[in-house]
């Protein structure tokens, strides 16, 4: 009776146990989904925020920094920002903004030093080696080089000048008469420090530091680019190239991007083919 | 339960103010002192001290790092640089000589909020409170910790009140403003001590450490407690005096060993008798042979359980 009295009792209390176990289990559950679905929101970057130079790719670097704003506090030009709660940055994490303070590629990169975690890559010596992003130009529409006028700001002001930004002549079909110094970015050189976006004449930029994945294109894997790789290996891979063998009327050659229609009689101002359908007709028939 | 409005005005009339309240002046002192040292640098131009809680440079040779956010990141998959390793192992060994939770009563900012909301509760004489368990912050340490196995990324970090406050003010706040009221709030009208004492995952990690660290309180004269509960009543961890205070009769030392116990040494404070005193986790009662001495009091002075 005592026995099944203390067995009762253990068992009620055995119960209250689990009972308090599975609640407890349950609440952080749910508090650990929603915190992990909530870093999931909050982990992506919005566009226009860029993080310092050495930065891991976006999701590695979240598990790396610690937020503790060092980077912050050994920038010398104060271009690096913590982000907010409220902010879409991801509170507590290092940024800049490239239209109104791009980074100045220090080169001794203080603020990679600083990072206690290596979520700046210490591995980065060479600011020219690093990729925050990359400058698109991305209005052609606004762009007053695109409409015809000189400007150039981006091209003179970019860092790795000549490199990262080149200037690209073409004739002014508007006008007829000038040529376009259209600036075109290469994604090999550039570090996207946004330099070029800062100095954009612009009131709105035309060329804009974007993220390199959304910037960029990837050619299909299988993809070769034929006179590259002709370069490569010194001759053309596919098949040795053949003269093209026009099929014309006897006594006439054709040169490609050359003189045009040849004649062999040497009188290249001979027309080919006489007006008179009847000679065509005739042909061969005539010495008969 | 016997409330008075005002725990510790016995102490003041009989030690008057400054004695009845040394230990949380010292602590207002430490708590605002190293806010200021950080601000000292944005506002100032003084670099004595650089960065947050998280991860700090004194002087540019002394790094401190927050183990409990190293952890993270390294349970998130991070190498840390020697500094943050050699910050870690100071932190980590500072601790365990002052006891763990030093940094929730003389460090963490919140302790700023959840102070003033236990104060708000006795003068609003709030008695309910949600049964949160005070075990729960463990759970959620146990969470903080899982998260980045599983995501890759520091995700307590995202809406972490401790470190969000002392960033918040040392780089700008933000929205954080909410966060913190919402604790405020919470801790006043929800659950008492309710996000330190239940739910904060970080002072959970330092009360790990307060398990084995040296520096504790130690009610050294137990036998002239006189029952007047002012010593429970301001203690924000009220379960760990019972142990150290009313077991000498079961052969429990002095020493409140519980890590949950903060060292914020208010009960050392309000209590008129002085009971206690700060000493070490191997200290022992004032009176030499305490073990002859709990037989004695067995019959002396028998405790009552309302207590």
């Amino acid at each position: 009776m005592a026995d099944s009295t203390k067995g009762k009792g253990k068992g009620v209390s055995r119960r209250q146990f689990m009972g308090n176990l599975l609640r407890t289990a349950c609440g952080m559950g749910l508090m650990g989904l929603g915190l992990g679905l909530y870093s999931k929101q909050a982990s992506s970057l919005p566009a226009l925020a860029i993080r310092p130079p050495g930065a891991l790719p976006e999701d590695e670097f979240l598990g790396a920094c610690i937020r503790c704003g060092l980077c912050v506090r050994d920038c010398p030009y104060d271009i690096l920002k913590l982000g907010q709660l409220g902010d879409e940055v991801v509170a507590g994490t290092p940024y800049f903004t490239a239209r109104t303070g791009p980074c100045e590629m220090c080169e001794d990169i203080p603020c990679i030093p600083a990072c206690p975690t290596n979520a700046l890559d210490h591995n980065l010596t060479d600011i020219n080696d690093a990729r925050m992003g990359l400058a698109v130009v991305i209005d052609q529409e606004t762009c007053i080089a695109f409409l015809g006028l000189r400007c150039e700001v981006c091209f003179n002001v970019c860092p790795i000048r000549g490199k990262a930004i080149t200037l690209n002549y073409e004739h002014n079909v508007r006008s007829g008469k000038h040529a376009r110094f259209l600036p075109v970015v290469h994604s090999e050189a550039c570090t996207g420090c946004g330099l070029c976006e800062k100095a954009c004449i612009l009131e709105e930029t035309a060329i804009r530091i974007l993220p390199t994945h959304l910037a960029k294109g990837v050619l299909g894997k299988h993809y070769r680019v034929g006179w590259e790789e002709k370069e490569k290996a010194g001759r053309a891979l596919v098949a040795p190239d053949m003269k093209h063998r026009y099929n014309l009327p006897e006594g006439v050659q054709y040169d490609l991007q050359g003189k045009g229609l040849i004649m062999d009689s040497g009188n290249t101002d001979d027309v080919p083919i006489s007006s008179n359908p009847l000679d065509t007709l005739n042909r061969g028939f005539g010495d008969q | 339960m016997a409330m008075k409005p005002r725990p510790g005005v016995e102490a003041t009339q009989t030690k008057g103010f400054l004695r009845a309240h040394k230990w949380l002046i010292l602590r207002r002192l430490s708590q605002f002192g190293i806010l200021g040292l950080f601000l000292l640098g944005p506002l100032a131009g003084l670099w004595i001290v650089k960065g947050n809680l998280a991860y700090s440079e004194t002087l540019e040779v002394l790094p401190l790092t927050d183990p409990h956010v190293l952890l993270q990141a390294v349970l998130a998959g991070v190498v840390p640089h020697l500094d943050a390793l050699i910050g870690v192992a100071i932190v980590v060994l500072v601790y365990l000589l002052v006891g763990g939770r030093v940094y929730c009563s003389w460090v963490c900012p919140v302790n700023l909020i959840t102070d003033l909301a236990c104060c708000t509760r006795r003068m609003l004489d709030i008695r309910s409170s949600t049964q949160i368990s005070r075990s729960a912050r463990y759970w959620m340490l146990g969470v903080t910790l899982v998260l980045p196995l599983v995501t890759g990324s520091i995700v307590w970090e995202l809406v972490n009140p401790v470190s969000m406050m002392f960033r918040g003010i040392v780089f700008g706040l933000g929205m954080a403003w909410m966060i913190l009221l919402g604790i405020f709030l919470f801790d006043v009208f929800v659950s008492k001590e309710g996000w330190c004492g239940r739910i904060c995952p970080v002072g959970a990690f330092y009360g790990l450490l307060g398990r084995v660290s040296l520096l504790r309180v130690v009610a050294s004269k137990r036998d002239q407690c006189d029952d007047c509960m002012d010593c429970f009543e301001v203690c924000p961890e009220q379960q760990v005096i019972r142990p150290a205070l009313k077991g000498a009769d079961k052969g429990i030392g002095p020493v409140i060993t519980a890590g949950e116990c903060t060292n914020c040494g208010r009960c050392i404070d309000v209590c008129a008798e002085d009971v206690f005193q700060f000493g070490s986790r191997f200290s022992k009662e004032d009176a030499n042979n305490s073990e002859g001495k709990t037989h004695i009091e067995k019959g002396d002075k028998p405790f009552s359980d309302a207590a």
